[in-house]
């Protein structure tokens, strides 16, 4: 059990590492919510009033809205990062490092999951911290509460991640793929806007917004932050996180790639 | 007990057959050299036998443990050294060497010491927290050495691991990892097209388009093929091009 303990501990070092040395990385992360939050919701204020929704008591501000849209959004764009991280490190050859490990490749690559979801916690606690001071104040007890739901948010993106580096093949067709996966994702969501406003505008959007996974992903943090439980968000977010975990590590294969190299 | 036995081993790309049934075994604390063109199948055969690819056919053991039933206690008595650099290059020394230990469940007090050890045997003790990236080939190739050696391996497998260095450099290289089996006792499975890296007591494998064309000591397969390696090489891979 020890050597299993170690490997974690080893792996999670490793990403934390790599993290640290890109500082840059950690700065954009907190710049784009944060240009969300500050400017794009100060637009939209007047424009989108948002009345009284679970799990809000009151009438709530445009920018306390999308908060936890935001956060997931952070959380969205690491687990990518972390996919982007697979497919450079299997390019590169550092995977085989990883791939000639005795221990099980399963339980590596549940590391690997797990060490992209806390490093991506510590970018959504710094950015909760700058809304908090912007004036965007959940309960503090939330923000502990949350802390479970942000990382089986998080688990669940790299996860989705870990599962779409396994389909790409080269580095330079990454960018098309970030491009028809996140963006999506976040708008088709109820990340910006309440679905029940989606569904004023469009019944098949609210539909498509409605199956979106990162919807319920958003909402089981909203509804975390302010301590309340939203069983439906849990599910979903729960039954994504273990099936694509498990399609991801079903369908990893480092000589998939020299295969189709070859064919 | 061999350091690595191979029983019929095949290997294809989809339509191209990339080895054939592949047939030896290594004899434990000496070095072998496995010799062939670029393109014979040395990287594949690495690939299989460090369990990057699955098995399609045949078996494999490393130090006795079978690599398809029990591939956790194979791959612990087997090191690697692979023709691309593996080591991160914005990480230090020590930090490449203790995320291999961890990956291999050593504790942080073994991994050190270890690693005091390595560094030291590959005389880069001074060099411990400099980037790799700061390092020359040369250098960086005994890292990757020592990390193959970190978790005490029966047999260490270098796959091409001279490709890039200058020919300083390559001597210095094959002479140190000679040196490793000479008063280690390990095992050593040493890839090349290069026979210049090639010595008469070493155990030889000469691999062409995927096939075994000969195996046994080197001396004793250069007197039946031409008397020098140079004859001996070109006599096996042109009959096979040319039967």
């Amino acid at each position: 059990m020890s050597r299993y303990w170690y490997c974690l501990l080893g792996i999670v070092r490793r990403e934390w590492l790599r993290f640290v040395l890109q500082r840059s990385r950690f700065f954009s992360a907190l710049v784009r919510p944060l240009l969300w939050l500050v400017v794009f919701a100060a637009g939209f204020r007047a424009a989108l009033g948002i009345a009284i929704i679970e799990p809000y008591d009151t009438y709530i501000t445009y920018e306390t809205y999308i908060v936890p849209g935001l956060a997931c959004m952070i959380l969205l764009f690491n687990g990518m990062q972390g996919s982007l991280a697979m497919v450079y490190d299997r390019e590169m050859g550092s995977m085989r490092v990883l791939l000639t490990s005795p221990l099980p490749r399963a339980f590596l690559l549940a590391c690997k999951l797990l060490a992209t979801a806390l490093i991506s916690l510590l970018q959504v606690y710094a950015f909760l911290a700058i809304a908090w001071l912007y004036g965007v104040q959940p309960p503090l007890a939330g923000m502990l509460v949350a802390l479970p739901a942000l990382l089986l948010v998080a688990l669940l993106l790299s996860a989705l991640g870990l599962l779409l580096s396994n389909g790409i093949r080269q580095l330079e067709n990454f960018a098309g793929v970030m491009n028809f996966v996140i963006f999506p994702l976040f708008f088709l969501s109820s990340a910006l806007y309440p679905l029940w406003k989606m569904r004023e505008a469009s019944a098949w959007l609210y539909w498509l917004c409605a199956l979106n996974p990162f919807t319920h992903a958003v909402e089981l943090v909203r509804y975390a932050l302010y301590e309340r439980f939203n069983p439906l968000a849990l599910a979903v977010c729960l039954g994504l996180t273990l099936l694509f975990s498990l399609l991801a590590v079903l369908t990893f294969n480092p000589q998939h790639a020299a295969l189709r190299r070859a064919s | 007990m061999s350091a690595l036995q191979v029983t019929d081993v095949s290997f294809s790309y989809g339509a191209r057959q990339a080895l054939e049934s592949l047939t030896f075994s290594l004899e434990a604390g000496r070095f072998s050299a496995l010799l062939g063109p670029n393109g014979a199948g040395k990287s594949t055969l690495i690939a299989l036998l460090s369990r990057l690819y699955d098995l399609q056919q045949g078996e494999i053991q490393v130090a006795g443990h079978c690599l398809r039933q029990h591939p956790g206690l194979a791959l612990a008595q087997l090191g690697v050294v692979f023709q691309q650099s593996t080591l991160d290059l914005d990480l230090s020394v020590e930090q490449n060497l203790r995320y291999h230990a961890a990956l291999h469940g050593m504790a942080k007090a073994q991994a050190l010491t270890r690693i005091d050890a390595e560094l030291t045997r590959q005389q880069l003790s001074e060099r411990r927290h400099d980037k790799v990236r700061d390092l020359n080939g040369g250098h960086r190739r005994r890292v990757e050495i020592a990390r193959a050696l970190l978790h005490q391996p029966h047999l260490l497998l270098l796959d091409e691991a001279s490709v890039g260095l200058d020919p300083a450099s390559r001597q210095a290289l094959n002479q140190h990892v000679r040196k490793l089996c000479r008063e280690e006792g390990l095992s050593v499975l040493w890839t090349t097209h290069l026979l210049d890296e090639v010595q008469n007591d070493d155990q030889l494998l000469i691999l062409n388009k995927g096939r075994l064309v000969a195996q046994g000591d080197s001396a004793t397969l250069c007197a039946a093929h031409g008397g020098s390696l140079t004859q001996a090489f070109a006599h096996l891979t042109e009959t096979e091009a040319h039967p």
